[in-house]
């Protein structure tokens, strides 16, 4: 009685997911490119690491159906994109427009390197400051020629 | 000099605060850009009555809350008694809009728990939703008498923010 209530179950939920695919509106490989397009570029906001155009939630499904509707109304991709951000705020958007609110976001890593950059520089020059120039006197010059040479010597000398 | 040593442990700190701050808030509550901007034009049969229609045009002249649920939406049973005690308040009428639902679904839930709405929109496939910017069953509005949104609250309302938010708001827009 169990199994067969467990294959009941297993039916009715295979079911229940072919009832839940959303029914593509355009069957014509230029549409679904562009509604790929468009999607690969917008998160999904029930499941906010997925992008629209691989996410399976409902919601989802409705937006890419209401982009297909759009593209066949001959919609540009522009006007398409300013009526996602209008309803749920340019979060929708993986690449956020450069506005002041995101200059922050688009700059700071930037900012941040030449902070680095010039933070490397001052510790560079300052190292080299540190080593002081000590300048060699001729007695200095004599003495470390003879010492090389004898260090050259007993090189030669050993068999 | 001496304190050169402390700039990492300020960095660390400071790193330490923006994490705190970003792993505090919630991921899924947006900014919504419908804020301050005409309540979206939609004409769309009732639940109860099918053969009359709703349309936000009709509460012109009125404060009132819109209200995104569904029987499906778990959140929204919990949110249920909240939305009974907005509506006793009778400080603005109470619109429901039924998303992505069936309709004796919708109504038996009413019948269990109780209906707080003046009456329900039903929003089947959910077109006025998106138009709505709604992403996650129940979100909350609060319109002016302009038409206008000036609230909006994503996921289930609680007497906190009844109390603290909602009807001080109400009853500023009220007055104007």
């Amino acid at each position: 009685m169990k199994q067969i209530a467990l294959i009941a179950l297993c039916l009715f939920s295979l079911g229940a997911s072919f009832a839940k695919e959303a029914t593509p509106l355009a069957d014509d490989p230029v549409t679904e490119q562009r509604l790929i397009s468009i999607s690969e570029e917008m998160r999904c906001l029930v499941c906010q690491n997925e992008s629209l155009a691989g996410s399976r939630s409902d919601l989802a499904n409705d937006l890419r159906q209401e982009i297909r509707i759009q593209i066949k109304e001959g919609k540009s991709d522009d006007q398409i994109r300013n009526f996602m951000v209008e309803r749920y705020g340019d979060f929708v958007l993986y690449r956020p427009p450069v506005k002041p609110i995101t200059w922050l976001l688009w700059i700071g890593p930037f900012v941040l390197l030449l902070i680095g950059i010039a933070g490397l520089f001052t510790y560079l020059r300052r190292r080299n400051a540190a080593v002081s120039n000590i300048v060699l006197s001729d007695d200095d010059n004599q003495r470390i020629d003879a010492l090389l040479k004898n260090a050259e010597q007993d090189k030669k000398g050993v068999p | 000099m001496k304190m050169k040593f402390l700039i990492p442990l300020v960095l660390f700190v400071l790193l330490v605060i923006f994490l705190a701050i970003g792993l505090n808030r919630d991921p899924h509550e947006l900014p919504s850009p419908l804020i301050n901007k005409p309540a979206p034009a939609f004409e769309i049969a009732q639940l109860s009555e099918s053969n009359k229609t709703f349309s936000p045009a009709s509460m012109k002249g009125k404060v009132w809350v819109l209200n995104v649920w569904a029987s499906w939406c778990v959140a929204c049973r919990e949110e249920h008694p909240v939305l009974v005690e907005l509506a006793k308040s009778q400080l603005a009428p109470v619109i429901g809009l039924d998303y992505r639902d069936q309709r004796q679904d919708a109504l038996a839930m009413l019948a269990r728990q109780g209906n707080p709405y003046l009456l329900s929109a039903f929003d089947a496939n959910g077109r006025v939703g998106i138009d709505y910017g709604v992403y996650g069953v129940p979100e909350t509005y609060v319109i002016d008498k302009a038409g206008i949104i000036r609230f909006k609250h994503i996921g289930p309302i609680t007497m906190d923010l009844l109390n603290q938010k909602m009807y001080p708001l109400i009853s500023e827009l009220q007055k104007l």
